[in-house]
């Protein structure tokens, strides 16, 4: 029990290599499902250890900190290492099908690897308590990602990967030079270490441009507006599996960075009271919203207007974070979670769409409703949790997320939001009403409706939706409890 | 059957959600597909007469479904202004379908089955918001109520249709999000509780211009009262069949706008509190224009659906007067005209939809001379017309006397004005329909028309809600006592 | 001042060289050289941040009392091995990208992209 935060990464990284061994692609997946499903039970494990008896600290290698790195879980990181966790283990399921018509069998053993590679970097950077740990899991995060993409069956795939790997690498490298900052100022690279030191030099300049490079390197990893350019075609053009993981995971591992630097390592005041990071965020954040709902309406491309759909949910997530409150916070890790279910559901659902189509342009939705009753219900209830539709967990982020910016005197801000969530209905409503009230096209005219093996997952993501929508006591209780604790540690 | 009432509440609601089930199993014929229909109408409306006298006997009946966050869930309470619409409702579902039955065969419409089952999940979000406890459930349900309603308004399945159905959905969704939570959202962080309470929910020393605006986002945000400028969905939504028109927009989806706006009044600002907020003015005589303004336009209508739209907006108006009036009077004259203009205007779309089916006329213009080719439903339309105009002996008589009644108790003169204006306006526009169905301008050889009426099912039903009418007229007691009840629960009526 | 601190004048040199490189050039081999020269300066950074005047590798040897500290050339290796994989793949991926469009020139991908 003790080894548990090391654990939950070791576990996938060694797997991942042990896949290329097994070679029969429905072996691989089984292997694969079984790992996953071995980290979810850990972070669930995790998660309960937290909640009853506080933070772990975890000495990689019986180092002591700060010489050695820790692995260091609170509330915060044990929440998102269970929803990156659940959904990865929850998607991978539909991967067998979903990739029968997406990737040469040939290439499918590698795919895992690659997925579970993936899935180590996320919950490295997620359990670590170490500064450039966590600039090393990114990249292995990352570097498997691009990896991923480029496997997307359209050659498109390969050019939106190129552009994310750049993007992508200066977003690493610029956390880097922040990371380097910092420790030239402080001498060590432990988040608790450094959380302690950096308020002694907090007002030189070197600190500044540590914190500017580290947000902004973030701020690229989460596809923050405007650094959000090379999202949408990684979204669209990536096996609809790695659409459906990197859109309900990356941007959250990514947003928890943003969370861990901004509140933790360099403190609440540093950040919002020194610097008017509050106000940048929530302009961005709002922008977010706005302009990438706005594009999303004009897309042809489901998947390009589900992807700009992320784009402006993570811009709600930031004005979350803007707030600078303990409600702001836990309305935005309640989204983090939220989010993951819907976007998991709603991706998942279009794996099936093309599966059976070949393609997910707008046109092709024509009287879909009517062939693929099940998948398209399934898009009608995660888009309704989009909008924030009550019974849904859509509802819960925003309601909070509304209330806290009104206990702040924020009152435009919360009319914006409910604003923004227009804006979802109208994109949405496009593909109900291409899918729904148009009849079938000619040549889909036989289209049938998806296989189980991806019906399965999607539907468990879309009861999930509803589930934790009227039962919110896990979802609501844990981000309380992790936002309340950021702001009890913050000095 | 031996039910309690808790058990009747839910069922009241789940009931004709079900029935779907029923319905679509039955899609393929079409004789018990309607039997389904009728018989789940009755059923419902013998659980809501059981609920009835539950409720006259003094019991407290409510339920709980779930608790989402505390103090937010889904959760139905029983009281006399929720009785009365859940009565009205239920029992003109019956007729209705009735009516849609000859209606939708004579017209040969396309997925009748589609226009069951919406239907019924109409019915069913219409009975959620009639038993709401508390606002936020009252939202729930009223969104359902729009989603369900869309499918019926572009049934046709038409391009004019689908932007019908556009301008329908549009406003309502906006309008219910952007003020309608937005209300709701503030009046949980200023007061603390979504409860439908008698007297309001706000404390006492609550910042007046706060609680002002409140009311605006909520007067705003229920679309479905359609009061200007965000009445446009109404005539929008004419493009719909008749029977849908008739019920939801003679009934469901526009009481249920009034019915929302009354209960936020009565029982989330409480008529003394409502009294002294400086938006009430405004909103009064906002109301008071779209009343006026929209009896102007619906003389100007040809189209006699667009008519009885136009109408409907300026009656709606008079309920809101009557609920923002905050007196006793304003608040039976509201009530009692949701009961009395609902089968007054669905008696009138009937007749638009039979004289649509059987002499396929939908301009007033075309009408002339109808009346000795369709008797039953010219007279039924002048009846009615009566009600809605407020003369005996049609029921309205009431429902206006009280409203009037109410400008002049808090004598609000210029309001009393617009409203005799606008029952004069209602003459203009409502009697010549008939009058001139039976004494055209051209005279006409009476000899040479036979006589031809709608199909029988909807003849019986319009001739039904015409009898009701009247009934309501020389025996409103029951009503009337229904009425008193709300302003009988302790708290309420404070301050008179 | 200025001369002094000549390192970082040297890294900031070659981190605006690579992004400008990354920026401008639309051939894609071109724009992966400018991210290695731009991940190269930050190495630099690293690794001069970590010399102290006068300080010697860190072995213990009699004599020597200053030492350079070690933990960032240690940390920088990692960053190197990361680097030569970011490389890797994205070289990797050009192969590939090569042999769908047939260019390596952002520009004509760009144009095939809009024209399918």
């Amino acid at each position: 029990m003790a080894h548990l935060p090391i654990l939950q990464v070791i576990l996938p990284l060694l797997a991942a290599p042990l896949c290329l061994f097994l070679k029969r692609p429905k072996l691989v997946w089984l292997f694969a499902c079984v790992v996953t499903a071995l980290t979810f039970t850990i972070s669930v494990l995790l998660v309960q250890q937290v909640t009853s008896t506080g933070v772990i600290s975890y000495e990689l290698g019986g180092w002591a900190p700060p010489w050695g790195i820790e692995y260091r879980i609170d509330a915060l990181n044990a929440f998102v290492i269970m929803v990156v966790s659940g959904l990865s283990a929850v998607v991978l399921l539909a991967a067998r099908t979903s990739l029968e018509n997406e990737l040469s069998s040939n290439r499918q053993t590698y795919f895992y690897a690659l997925y579970l590679l993936s899935l180590t970097g996320m919950l490295g950077i997620l359990a670590t308590g170490d500064a450039f740990n966590v600039f090393v899991f990114l990249e292995i995060s990352s570097l498997s990602a691009y990896a991923l993409i480029a496997m997307g069956k359209d050659r498109r795939a390969l050019w939106a990967s190129y552009q994310y790997l750049i993007m992508g690498t200066i977003g690493a490298t610029f956390i880097l030079i922040g990371i380097g900052l910092m420790y030239q100022m402080t001498g060590t690279l432990n988040m608790q270490d450094l959380a302690e030191r950096l308020p002694e030099v907090a007002q030189t300049r070197t600190v500044f441009v540590s914190f500017a490079f580290v947000v902004v390197g973030v701020c690229l990893k989460l596809a923050l507006f405007p650094l959000h350019l090379w999202l949408p075609n990684a979204y669209a053009y990536a096996p609809s599996i790695v659409t459906a993981m990197l859109a309900a995971t990356s941007t959250k591992v990514a947003i928890y960075l943003l969370i861990r630097f901004t509140f933790t390592v360099f403190g609440l005041s540093f950040s919002f009271t020194t610097l008017p990071l509050n106000i940048l965020f929530l302009v961005l954040g709002l922008l977010g919203v706005f302009v990438a709902s706005t594009s999303a309406i004009y897309q042809q491309n489901v998947k390009h207007i589900f992807a700009y759909s992320s784009i402006a949910q993570v811009g709600y997530m930031i004005v979350g974070i803007s707030v600078g409150t303990a409600a702001g916070l836990s309305a935005s890790l309640m989204h983090i979670f939220n989010h993951a279910l819907m976007k998991g559901a709603l991706f998942l659902a279009l794996a099936g769409v093309m599966y059976r189509l070949g393609n997910v342009q707008l046109k092709s939705f024509q009287g879909l409703g009517r062939q693929m009753p099940l998948t398209m219900a399934a898009i009608v209830v995660g888009g309704l949790s989009l909008i924030g539709v009550p019974l849904t967990v859509g509802f819960i982020s925003k309601w909070y997320l509304v209330v806290a910016m009104i206990e702040n005197g924020w009152w435009p801000v919360a009319i914006l939001i409910l604003f923004g969530s227009l804006l979802a209905i109208i994109y949405l409503w496009r593909v109900v009403e291409v899918a729904y009230f148009r009849a079938p096209n000619k040549d889909n005219e036989s289209v049938k409706e998806a296989p189980l093996g991806i019906l399965i997952p999607t539907w468990i993501l879309v009861l999930a939706n509803v589930y934790f929508g009227v039962d919110t006591r896990i979802n609501v209780q844990i981000a309380q409890m992790a936002a309340e604790n950021l702001f009890g540690v913050a000095p | 059957m031996n039910l309690s009432l808790e058990t009747l509440l839910q069922l009241s609601i789940a009931l004709p959600f079900f029935a779907v089930i029923a319905i679509v199993a039955t899609g393929r014929k079409p004789n018990l597909r309607e039997g389904v229909s009728i018989g789940t109408g009755l059923l419902l409306f013998y659980c809501v007469v059981m609920l009835y006298n539950g409720l006259k006997q003094g019991a407290d009946i409510q339920v709980q479904w779930l608790e989402i966050i505390p103090g937010l869930g889904i959760n139905f309470r029983i009281e006399p202004l929720g009785m009365l619409f859940a009565l009205i409702a239920s029992f003109l579902w019956i007729i209705t379908t009735v009516y849609a039955i000859g209606y939708m065969r004579k017209h040969n419409e396309v997925k009748q089955t589609r226009f069951y089952s919406f239907f019924a999940i109409a019915i069913s979000a219409v009975m959620g918001v009639a038993f709401a406890a508390d606002l936020f459930t009252l939202f729930i349900f009223y969104e359902v109520l729009t989603l369900s309603t869309y499918p019926l308004v572009t049934h046709a399945g038409t391009d004019k249709a689908k932007a019908g159905g556009r301008v329908y959905l549009g406003i309502l969704l906006s309008t219910s999000i952007l003020f309608f939570l937005m209300a709701i959202i503030s009046t949980w962080m200023v007061a603390g509780s979504l409860a439908f309470t008698a007297g309001g929910v706000f404390a006492g020393d609550v910042n007046l211009v706060l609680a002002g605006a409140i009311l605006m986002l909520f007067v705003f945000g229920i679309g479905k009262a359609a009061i200007m400028p965000f009445h446009r969905w109404l005539p929008a939504a004419m493009v719909a069949p008749t029977p849908v028109s008739a019920l939801l927009h003679a009934v469901a989806v526009v009481k249920a706008g009034v019915f929302s706006i009354m209960k936020v009044c009565v029982f989330i600002f409480g008529i003394d509190l409502l009294a002294i907020l400086p938006s009430t003015q405004f909103l009064l005589y906002l109301a008071g224009i779209t009343v006026l303004l929209s009896s102007l336009i619906a003389m100007r209508q040809d189209n006699l659906k667009a008519r009885l739209a136009y109408s409907t907006i300026s009656q709606l108006g008079y309920i809101t007067i009557g609920a923002l009036l905050a007196t006793s009077a304003g608040v039976i004259g509201g009530s009692m005209h949701i009961a009395m203009h609902a089968f007054g205007k669905i008696t009138l779309f009937f007749c638009a939809g039979a004289i649509l089916v059987t002499a396929g006329k939908s301009k007033i213009s075309e009408m002339q001379g109808l009346g000795w080719q369709m008797p039953v439903t010219m007279i039924a339309f002048f009846i009615a017309s009566l009600s809605i105009i407020g003369v005996p002996p049609g029921g309205g008589t009431w429902s206006k006397w009280f409203l009037l009644m109410g400008t002049m108790e808090t004598q609000q003169w210029a309001l009393m004005v617009i409203l005799m204006i606008s029952s004069l306006l209602n003459i203009a526009y409502l009697l010549p329909i008939p009058l001139r169905g039976f004494f055209p301008k051209d005279s006409i050889d009476r000899s040479a028309i036979t006589v031809n009426e709608a199909p029988l099912p909807s003849l019986m039903a319009l001739s039904l809600t015409t009898v009701a009418c009247v009934v309501l007229f020389v025996y409103p007691q029951p009503l009337y006592e229904l009425v008193q009840a709300i302003l009988n629960t302790p708290g309420v009526a404070n301050g008179q | 001042m200025l001369i002094g601190h000549y390192n970082y004048w040297v890294v900031v040199a070659l981190m605006m060289l690579g992004f400008y490189i990354i920026i401008a050039h639309g051939n894609l081999i071109k724009k992966l050289v400018g991210l290695t020269i731009f991940q190269t300066s930050v190495f630099i950074f690293y690794i001069s941040v970590a010399k102290v005047d006068g300080g010697s590798a860190p072995i213990l040897a009699d004599g020597i009392t200053q030492y350079s500290n070690p933990l960032p050339h240690v940390l920088i290796l990692t960053a190197i091995v990361v680097g030569i994989a970011t490389t890797a793949l994205g070289l990797a991926i050009i192969v590939r990208i090569n042999e769908a469009y047939d260019s390596i020139e952002e520009e004509f991908i760009q144009q095939q992209d809009n024209l399918s």
